[in-house]
């Protein structure tokens, strides 16, 4: 019978996780699939319309309609069907099927077997399908776009530079202290014998907490003093130089199309 | 506590965008303010902590493991406004790149964590902690407090958040568009989660940092702590600012002694005795015992020794009494004052 995990095996699962997924993340970006030929601020714009219609919409069949053209998207941009079941289709159809399987039974209506009205079905399928699919296109644009691009074509919504700024260097940053805490973690693993108390977990575990986060005010420090020392005095600017092609003003066109035929199909 | 994609109709995530652009404002210029220079790369690697805290697997009573937000000990670590921006970045960051909680719900989820958990952590951290010394337990206790709560009033604003729902956003046929579970399923269905596994992990996180922080790395525990003493600190003179002022009210107030009747048992002085109104006073207030006829030879030897230059708290100088009792009162105090600050000043010498 294999053992239950650790608190601390489970802590490096989720971490190694994370960086498992921004491997994966980097890697798909890079791939000369159709999508990542696409400028960041078109599929960044494009994206965010066809997530906003799915909210929007009132209908099943756009939704669903919705999500196999994410599919499609997907399949033409060379990422793995697999992957994004592993990270995204099943972790959410988990995690929502928890929460709407209840509302088919419990949701007043007309009763079309048992307990189960067509109502809930139809509160359960908005939730599920519409989770589901705005995630889907969350990913898409994720694996499809380098993270630096993503970040730079925010600025097409108008956010404050100095955020952009601040969401960059915590990405950066953010997989500098996931190692640290993944190699705490390992350590510590490694030195354990025998299991702990509950005690002593909880007091490793904050201890841990506290070592990161002294660890995470130093080097703001120390990165404070590099910026400085490299001339920043508070301000900052960013250099926009994506270009605009033709096809790009097509792929526009297109995410704007489907989104407001989603919407006008669910008016 | 993520509220992803879907739950919430886009009305409402206008709404709570709208509702956290002028947080997320205010704690920008706060910070820059503050902080000039270092904001950014401080709130950047504090946001990227914040992440990192997110994905823990904290161990709690009973066995079980669960998530914290880690609102509490931003908010104690870098004060209110800066928690807001460095949870809110986290979140971002979450929705976009790992799909944890929906790009729709970034103002929801902002909302419900950033802003309500961090301002609820402060002001229940700075209630319950006082001006408790840094190293004091009463700070660990704070703490924990304050995270529970943050995350359990998070948690209830997103259970609103979720129950209206079904109540404003149906079709025709009364189906619920988005999250279909009104209020009374709603808000207890989130709150069992977090008043007991949730709501334990942020305490733990929250109160066991603190204490961590308070043996290893104190200093961060000041920004939250104004006026609080640290071990081998000097209390400085703003911390004493109540008793500063206490003291100034008892010295205002010391003229209230002459409103007693009669004379002070056994504050008598020789020209005392030679009075008939001082006799009978002394004689009243010793059981109608009338005092000596002469002064007491002890009494006439000794008094003579020393002169005060303000006997029986009326300067000379002064007509009005309660004037005198002021002045005599301000004296006092500032000549004890002033003896502690030069003991205080030889004792630092000495010592060093």
């Amino acid at each position: 019978m294999r053992k239950p995990r650790t608190f601390i095996e489970r802590t490096i699962g989720s971490l190694s996780d994370g960086l498992n997924f921004a491997a994966l993340a980097d890697d798909s970006a890079r791939s000369g699939g159709m999508l990542q030929r696409v400028d960041p601020r078109v599929k960044v714009a494009g994206m965010l319309a066809m997530i906003v219609s799915v909210a929007v919409t009132h209908s099943l069949i756009a939704i669903a309609g919705m999500l196999l053209i994410a599919v499609f998207f997907a399949v033409v941009s060379q990422i793995s069907l697999l992957d994004l079941a592993r990270w995204v289709w099943m972790p959410v159809l988990f995690f929502t099927g928890c929460i709407a399987l209840p509302a088919i039974f419990i949701t007043p209506g007309a009763r079309v077997y048992g307990p189960i009205t067509a109502q809930g079905l139809r509160t359960a399928s908005y939730l599920l399908l519409r989770a589901e699919t705005a995630v889907s296109l969350s990913a898409l644009l994720v694996l499809s776009t380098r993270w630096a691009h993503i970040l730079k074509a925010l600025r097409v919504l108008r956010l404050p530079v100095v955020f952009v700024v601040i969401l960059g260097m915590t990405y950066r940053y953010l997989f500098l202290i996931l190692e640290t805490a993944l190699d705490m973690f390992e350590s510590r693993e490694s030195r354990t014998v025998g299991v702990l108390e509950g005690t002593d977990r909880r007091r490793l575990a904050t201890a841990t907490v506290g070592v990161l986060l002294s660890k995470s005010y130093h080097l703001s420090a120390d990165v404070h003093l590099a910026m400085q020392s490299r001339g920043f005095r508070g301000e900052v600017y960013m250099l926009d130089d994506f270009t605009m092609r033709g096809i790009d003003w097509c792929w526009l066109f297109l995410f704007s199309a489907v989104a407001m035929t989603v919407v006008w199909v669910g008016r | 506590m993520h509220i992803p994609d879907g739950y919430l109709s886009p009305s409402t995530c206008a709404a709570l965008y709208a509702g956290s652009t002028p947080f997320w404002y205010v704690s920008l210029q706060k910070m820059n303010r503050r902080l000039n220079t270092q904001a950014v790369p401080l709130l950047s690697v504090f946001a990227a902590f914040s992440f990192v805290i997110m994905m823990f697997n904290l161990p709690l009573p009973g066995g079980t493991t669960g998530h914290a937000v880690g609102v509490g000990i931003a908010s104690i670590v870098l004060g209110p406004w800066g928690s807001i921006l460095a949870i809110s970045v986290a979140l971002v960051i979450q929705a976009i790149f790992f799909g944890d909680g929906g790009i729709t719900a970034i103002g929801a989820n902002c909302f419900n964590m950033a802003i309500v958990g961090s301002l609820v952590a402060y002001a229940v951290y700075r209630v319950i902690a006082g001006r408790a010394a840094i190293e004091s337990p009463r700070r660990v206790v704070a703490a924990a407090i304050a995270g529970y709560c943050a995350i359990n009033a998070s948690a209830f604003f997103a259970a609103i958040e979720f129950g209206i729902q079904p109540m404003l956003f149906h079709d025709a046929s009364g189906t619920p568009l988005y999250a279909p579970y009104p209020l009374h399923i709603a808000v207890p269905a989130m709150m069992i989660g977090h008043l007991t596994i949730a709501g334990l992990a942020e305490t733990i996180v929250s109160g066991g940092v603190v204490a961590y922080l308070q043996r290893a790395e104190p200093v961060l525990l000041k920004t939250t702590a104004p006026g609080a003493s640290m071990n081998g600190d000097p209390v400085g003179w703003t911390g004493l600012r109540p008793l500063w002022i206490a003291l100034a009210v008892l010295l205002i107030l010391t003229p209230l002694g002459i409103l007693a009747a009669g004379a002070a048992w056994g504050e008598w002085v020789p020209e005392d005795f030679s009075t008939p109104q001082a006799r009978q006073q002394i004689a009243a207030a010793s059981g109608n015992q009338a005092p000596p006829v002469h002064v007491p030879a002890g009494l006439q030897k000794l008094a003579s020794v020393w002169t005060a230059p303000m006997p029986r708290y009326a300067p000379p100088i002064l007509k009005s009494a309660q004037l005198g009792y002021i002045l005599s009162a301000m004296v006092g105090t500032g000549l004890i004052v002033l003896a502690f600050l030069g003991g205080a000043w030889i004792f630092g010498r000495f010592r060093s």
